[in-house]
């Protein structure tokens, strides 16, 4: 008799089936169909399909560490364990194709349609293809078993392995592009074929990955170990010196990027712009302001009334860096005509009242009362782009716009840093712990928030300027409430409270999956982007909760308890110390 | 003229009369102790003075000047500091944090500032920090080395309470309202803190008002001791005077009390 956890395998092989159904109920099996991943083997979508097979498996059977207790050795349970995971899933499966190929459900669920059961069986049909449709998932769910048998160390190398190739084959469009950029595009004809990788290309990264990963794993603990080192003055020192790395290589890069990438990381720019200043309202000053986008919208529209020609109500043609500081108070008037109602709200009713403003904003650029200076629904258009003496910096240049907006960020970076540091920021943090008490210990509640709300402005305002400037028009439609979510998703994801980790959330959301009317590097996910968008926020909300790269602060407060454990068990060994020095002394 | 002086001050939450028309004065260089059953409108009585609540009559006056109807930081802001008797730290904030923080309502350098990094902002920073260490090493070696830059949640329940009137010092204020400043200590360090509140008024200047219920600090600490019983103030004098009062003795035991020497 195997000791299998019957009810973890049974769990992760449901999860598994549950996701496969999912994947293949939203359509994404038929939209990808004709994306290659790996050719001829993999399409994107069998890899959107099967992706969490394995992991289901490798999870179904992974024992979880307890102190004091012995792992059972690992063996024949880890692959029966992982079998019968992909089974149930792949039971699940075959199940639904079942469903969906006798009855006619194509009224309610667009994708249930007879090319999707030829899909999920291989073009087999029902019932021939369903023994395949357990037994792929079954097979994958064994692989992931059998990970468990592997040492650590070639773990790692086989996931690293598929990640990058994974990563290589999805970024097809960046990785052409960089290639020719540095003139080796007979390689990148080599290696793709219509977009996929060759499928001897993807062995040759994969054994590329793995051979190197050994040893730089190694120096990338010793690094790691280096730059974020205990001593807090190195830390800053090393810290400052890898900004200044990021920045260095943020100035090259866009050289060897093509206008396409260019384009994404400048919508990243913007993005992050606006993340860094509602980072300061919802990290700092822990206000959640659900109508953020109110004040990108208040830049924006004041920089085209401004500066456009062809601006409804008035003909004034200011260059842009006239408009700007005009754009910035504004915003900051704005700032402070929503925060002055809402301030001595806290919490959800604060969300909710400042989702209803940028509602509000958003209706009255719209609305025919005001059509008269912004346009309605036609917005203003004709806005002309950023001149800088020697060139203009507008839409169709996306080098010149990402090297702005990288200022720009670079600009509110220090503006949070500098005022997190200071005593302005300790007041926001001291807010977020204990309003009651920030207030008894002499911290003047409503000018603290009032502060948090026109910085935040002020930023959102900026990213609106440089907006209007790079897109060349603004229409209402542009500032939906999805914005101030995508952003405020932007900062929870990356890491609230973070600088850096804010940077994450955008390069990884915005750049990757792309925002709202902006599409990322994986472009054909447009579709899917909400819904990804969704299931990634609730992964994290369940399995890191402080973000990819969270502040140090919010981590401690989401995981007090494990930390108080930790200090429990340090303080006992610094007590067992105590007594042996006790002892050799005594 | 005192330095506090409340006359008459009332509030009730619903039906319940918290706080019934309470008279206090507090002159300068003073150590009162508030005590009371649990209940008895101690706590309520120093929300009232910090602002937390608004007295639904009655004045109070500090240095003179009607503070009802101040914000709480106003209240601070013109002398008046406390601590709480549920410990409210901000925990997820390092000590010298905690303290840095409560000198808010002194320092003046604001967001322009910061930005632009003024020398302005430089100096005053490093005073902050300096004058925080000062305070923190008024503890001796608890709050200082290595746990200066601990988060205030790591700390234990006794230094979290130190910690607390670290923070209320840092406002520097003229009067300083301590909830219950010993709870949780064991007899040592109940010891070590009494001996610090008598310094807090020796050295610093403090005039100090405390809630408390161990009745051995009381007796060492007050130099008057005020009794509070259902909101209203039942008893007023010197520890010996009070502790013999048979008011005071019926609200707390309805039977003779004999402090335990």
């Amino acid at each position: 008799m195997i000791p299998i956890d019957v009810r973890r395998v049974m769990r992760w092989g449901s999860m598994s089936g549950i996701v496969m159904v999912f994947t293949a109920a939203v359509g994404m099996l038929q939209a990808f169909e004709d994306r290659v991943v790996v050719y001829p083997v993999l399409s994107l979508g069998y890899l959107m399909l099967l992706w969490f097979a394995p992991l289901a498996g490798y999870q179904a059977t992974s024992t979880p560490v307890r102190m004091g207790v012995e792992d059972p050795p690992r063996g024949l349970r880890n692959l029966a364990g992982g079998t019968l995971a992909g089974l149930w899933g792949g039971c699940i499966l075959a199940a639904f194709t079942l469903v969906v190929d006798t009855f006619d459900l194509r009224e309610v669920f667009v994708a249930f349609s007879p090319r999707m059961v030829e899909l999920l069986t291989d073009g087999r049909g029902v019932p021939d293809g369903l023994p395949l449709t357990v037994l792929l998932p079954a097979a994958l769910g064994l692989a992931g078993g059998a990970c468990h048998l592997l040492a650590a160390l070639a773990r790692r190398r086989l996931v690293l392995a598929l990640e990058w190739t994974l990563v290589v084959a999805l970024l097809e469009p960046v990785v052409s592009q960089v290639l020719a950029h540095i003139g080796l595009v007979a390689v990148a004809d080599l290696m793709f074929t219509l977009r996929a990788l060759e499928w001897w290309a993807a062995l040759a990264i994969a054994a590329l990955v793995a051979t190197v990963t050994g040893r730089t794993g190694e120096s990338f603990g010793r690094l790691r170990e280096h730059l974020f080192a205990a001593d807090p003055a190195r830390r800053t020192r090393n810290s400052v010196w890898l900004a200044a790395g990021v920045v260095a290589l943020l100035v090259v890069v866009p050289q060897l990027l093509g206008s396409v990438l260019s384009e994404v990381l400048a919508n990243v720019g913007l993005f992050l712009l606006m993340g860094l200043g509602l980072n300061i309202v919802v990290g700092l000053a822990g206000m959640l302001d659900l109508g953020y986008v109110a004040f990108f919208a208040v830049g924006a529209y004041t920089v085209g009334v401004l500066t456009s020609p062809l601006s409804p109500r008035f003909a004034l043609e200011w260059t842009w860096w006239a408009a700007l500081p005009v754009a910035i108070v504004v915003s900051a008037i704005t700032g402070v005509l929503v925060a002055l109602p809402v301030i001595r709200m806290r919490g959800d009713y604060l969300a909710i009242v400042t989702l209803g403003f940028g509602e509000i904003v958003r209706i009255l650029f719209l609305s025919d009362w005001l059509s008269p200076v912004f346009g309605g629904a036609q917005g203003v258009l004709g806005i002309p782009g950023i001149p800088l003496g020697f060139t203009v910096v507008s839409g169709v240049d996306p080098q010149g716009v990402l090297y702005f907006a990288l200022f720009f960020v670079l600009v509110a970076a220090w503006i949070s840093w500098s005022l997190q540091q200071s005593r302005v920021g300790r007041a926001w943090t001291a807010l977020r712990e204990d309003e009651t008490v920030a207030a008894a210990m002499g911290i003047n509640v409503v000018r603290a928030k009032l502060n948090a709300f026109i910085v935040g402005a002020v930023l959102a305002g900026f990213a609106g300027a440089l907006f209007a400037a790079k897109l060349g028009s603004v229409f209402p439609s542009s500032f939906e409430l999805l914005v101030s979510i995508i952003i405020l998703v932007v900062v929870i994801v990356g890491g609230m409270g973070n600088i850096p980790g804010v940077a994450v959330g955008a390069v990884v959301l915005i750049g990757v999956l792309g925002g709202p009317n902006v599409p990322g590097l994986l472009a054909e996910f447009a579709e899917f982007k909400l819904l990804i968008y969704g299931a990634l926020l609730v992964f994290m909300m369940l399995r890191r909760p402080e973000g990819l790269l969270p502040s140090v602060r919010r981590s401690r407060e989401l995981h007090a308890d494990d930390l108080g454990q930790d200090a429990w068990l340090g303080g006992d060994g610094a007590l067992t110390d105590a007594a042996g020095d006790g002892r050799a002394r005594g | 003229m005192a330095l506090l002086d409340t006359r008459g001050v009332c509030k009730s939450f619903g039906g319940v009369q918290a706080v019934a028309g309470v008279d206090m004065q507090v002159s300068e260089g003073e150590i009162v102790s508030v005590i009371g059953p649990n209940g008895a409108g101690k706590t309520s009585f120093f929300n009232l003075v910090t602002g937390l609540y608004s007295p639904d009559s009655g004045e109070i006056l500090f240095e003179g000047q009607s503070i009802v109807g101040l914000q709480s930081s106003d209240i601070t802001e013109a002398g008046i500091a406390r601590t709480f008797q549920n410990v409210r730290l901000f925990l997820n904030m390092t000590v010298i944090e905690n303290v840095m923080v409560a000198q808010h309502c002194r320092t003046r350098a604001g967001a322009f500032r910061a930005i632009l990094r003024t020398p302005f902002l430089r100096r005053e920073e490093a005073q902050i920090k300096a004058r925080a260490e000062d305070i923190l090493a008024f503890f001796g070696s608890r709050l200082v080395g290595y746990r200066i830059d601990q988060p205030a949640f790591s700390l234990s329940y006794a230094n979290r309470r130190r910690l607390e009137i670290a923070r209320a010092m840092a406002t520097e204020p003229r009067l300083l309202l301590l909830d219950e400043p010993v709870a949780g200590m064991n007899p040592r360090e109940t010891v070590e803190l009494t001996a610090l509140i008598r310094k807090l008024r020796d050295e610093w200047g403090l005039t100090v008002v405390v809630i408390e219920h161990d009745m051995r600090v009381v007796r060492d600490v007050s130099d008057r001791v005020i009794v509070l019983d259902h909101g209203v103030k039942i008893a007023e004098g010197s520890y010996d005077e009070v502790s013999s009062d048979e008011a005071v003795i019926e609200a707390y035991l309805g039977r003779p009390w004999e402090p335990d020497s």
